[in-house]
């Protein structure tokens, strides 16, 4: 990084610092934090679609598509997410090779478990073992992004049943009396009501959101919780820069980094709501109407 | 016509199967220096890096290597997530069991207590060992508290924090770390576990495990094996005759 690096033994100080923060294990550790901003970038939008879905099947007048709606919220709800992840990763991952497994190699008679080996045929073992590393890695965390869209999708779904129902029935019923047929009635009258309802909820799945993502050091993706336990143990002079016992001192950031995103991120929920309530029959519509 | 298809369907597996051969992934830990570590430019080091890079060389194979918890590492081999390990792994019965080994490419060496003070109880006292090892497994059999961590590193630092009375490791990854430390020794007689360090495979791939059994041969005969564990291990280190 800087020219002054080349000698890491002859360095002290600030000079010293300003190296090891810049080398390359470090900027792995830096990497990973945008890893987990990426994952939250993606897992936030199709954790609310998967929501949408699931909410809307609840309120279906079709009873298979109803109850797949009720199973689901009730189930992810009912299990702890971490028995949730441990689970469902490998049933992803196995399941997409025995499916390959059929279709590309329907002749193959040797069973598939052998014991502790779960053993495809190496065609459809996925991904392809002579792909790049980088294609097992994003793998893994597509495999992740899905397991924490289907958990947080669950807890979504809660929160726009309950903003469902809170809309006023007599809205509805304008609708209906209106001549729209259900379908209008709930694309038109009840979704763009309800979000004012769903937020102070979909706020706080959010926050959950932001402090599961070290679930992903459990799944063995290298996220920031394992740059900071593998940066922070102790480093013999094996190393260029060795040093004693630092977990401590990369876990306190790591606390600092999750209580600032969440700050900023109260912030932003708090504006979003004083925005999505103007004009709305609500308490907080009310009070801005008089403060106006 | 059906031969045509027959011989085209023999050429496409053929095919695969030279592919799955031609990137060997090497799996290991890469947290127990000197054997294998991250290093600070983030990429695997360490006497295991080098010497599968030059076993990989020497067998014409192209290598790719990755990086897995120790506690997981060989359920991930048997389910195809990369295809050796070379990851300090000691050669024993319960583990040949599930996987194959390579002949050793380290003897069989020491394993070492290590303590904050001379006096520490190794009989009844508590002693840390990592997860998964001959180590762990010896302590378990033994009168004294064993506590296990998932890292090498840990397992030291519980000796530091006062959660263990002792760390019992393999020698060559404990004398570094006494070395340079003056408040930790090494303490008690040294003991004598396991078959050597080999390379771990899965059961079916009889074809890579000769490959490489051939490779580390030829490293033991031109002396190239003694001199790459002599520059990483020290010169007390046990070589091959």
């Amino acid at each position: 990084m800087f020219a002054f690096c080349e000698d890491p033994s002859a360095l002290e100080g600030a000079r010293w610092f300003a190296c090891y923060l810049t080398n390359g294990v470090h900027f792995k550790f830096y990497q990973s934090f945008l890893v987990v901003l990426l994952l939250l970038a993606v897992t936030a939008p199709t954790a609310l679609a998967f929501g949408f879905a699931a909410a809307s099947a609840t309120r279906s007048r079709i009873p298979p598509v109803r109850w797949f709606g009720n199973i689901y919220t009730a189930m992810v709800r009912g299990i702890p997410d971490i028995a949730f992840f441990l689970f469902f990763v490998i049933v992803l991952d196995q399941g997409i090779e025995y499916l390959r497994h059929n279709i590309v190699c329907p002749d193959w008679t040797d069973p598939i478990r052998q014991g502790a080996n779960f053993i495809v045929c190496p065609a459809a073992r996925t991904p392809q073992s002579s792909s790049p590393q980088f294609v097992h890695e994003a793998y893994n965390f597509a495999l992740a992004v899905f397991t924490y869209a289907i958990v947080f999708g669950a807890f979504c779904a809660n929160v726009l049943i309950g903003a469902m129902r809170a809309v006023p029935r007599a809205q509805m019923e304008t609708a209906e009396a209106y001549g729209m047929t259900r379908r209008q009635a709930f694309w038109r009258i009840l979704v763009p009501q309800m979000w004012v309802y769903a937020l102070p909820g979909l706020s706080n799945v959010w926050m959950i959101l932001i402090k599961a993502t070290p679930l992903l050091f459990l799944l063995g993706i290298e996220d920031i919780v394992y740059w900071a336990r593998e940066l922070g143990g102790s480093r013999t002079s094996q190393y260029a820069y060795p040093h004693p016992d630092w977990r401590l001192w990369y876990f306190l950031g790591l606390l600092v980094f999750y209580l600032a995103f969440t700050r900023v991120s109260e912030i932003v929920l708090a504006r979003l709501t004083r925005r999505l309530s103007h004009g709305q029959a609500t308490a907080a519509g009310e009070q801005a109407r008089r403060a106006a | 016509m059906k031969s045509l298809a027959i011989s085209a369907a023999v050429l496409a597996l053929a095919a695969t199967g030279a592919m799955a051969q031609d990137v060997v992934r090497m799996g290991t830990e890469g947290a127990y220096p000197p054997y294998n570590f991250i290093n600070d430019d983030g990429e695997v080091d360490g006497f295991e890096r080098e010497l599968g890079d030059e076993l990989c060389a020497r067998a014409e194979l192209t290598c790719e290597w990755v990086t897995n918890e120790w506690d997981s590492i060989i359920p991930n081999l048997t389910s195809g997530n990369y295809d050796t390990i070379i990851a300090g792994m000691s050669i024993t019965d319960e583990r040949d069991e599930i996987i194959d080994f390579t002949q050793n490419y380290i003897p069989p060496a020491s394993s070492l207590f290590m303590a904050l003070s001379e006096d520490a109880d190794l009989e009844g006292g508590v002693i840390a060992a990592q997860t998964n090892t001959i180590q762990a497994g010896y302590i378990a059999e033994t009168g004294a508290t064993l506590i296990e961590y998932a890292t090498p590193d840990e397992t030291v630092a519980a000796v530091r924090n006062g959660e263990a009375d002792a760390v019992f490791a393999d020698g060559d990854y404990l004398l570094p770390i006494a070395n340079e430390n003056e408040d930790l020794m090494i303490v008690g007689e040294p003991v004598q576990l396991g078959g050597g360090v080999g390379m771990g495979l899965r059961e079916t791939d009889t074809e890579l495990r000769d490959a490489f059994d051939a490779a580390i041969t030829s490293m033991k005969e031109d002396g190239t094996l003694n001199e790459m564990i002599t520059r990483w291990f020290g010169p007390e280190a046990a070589t091959y005759e």
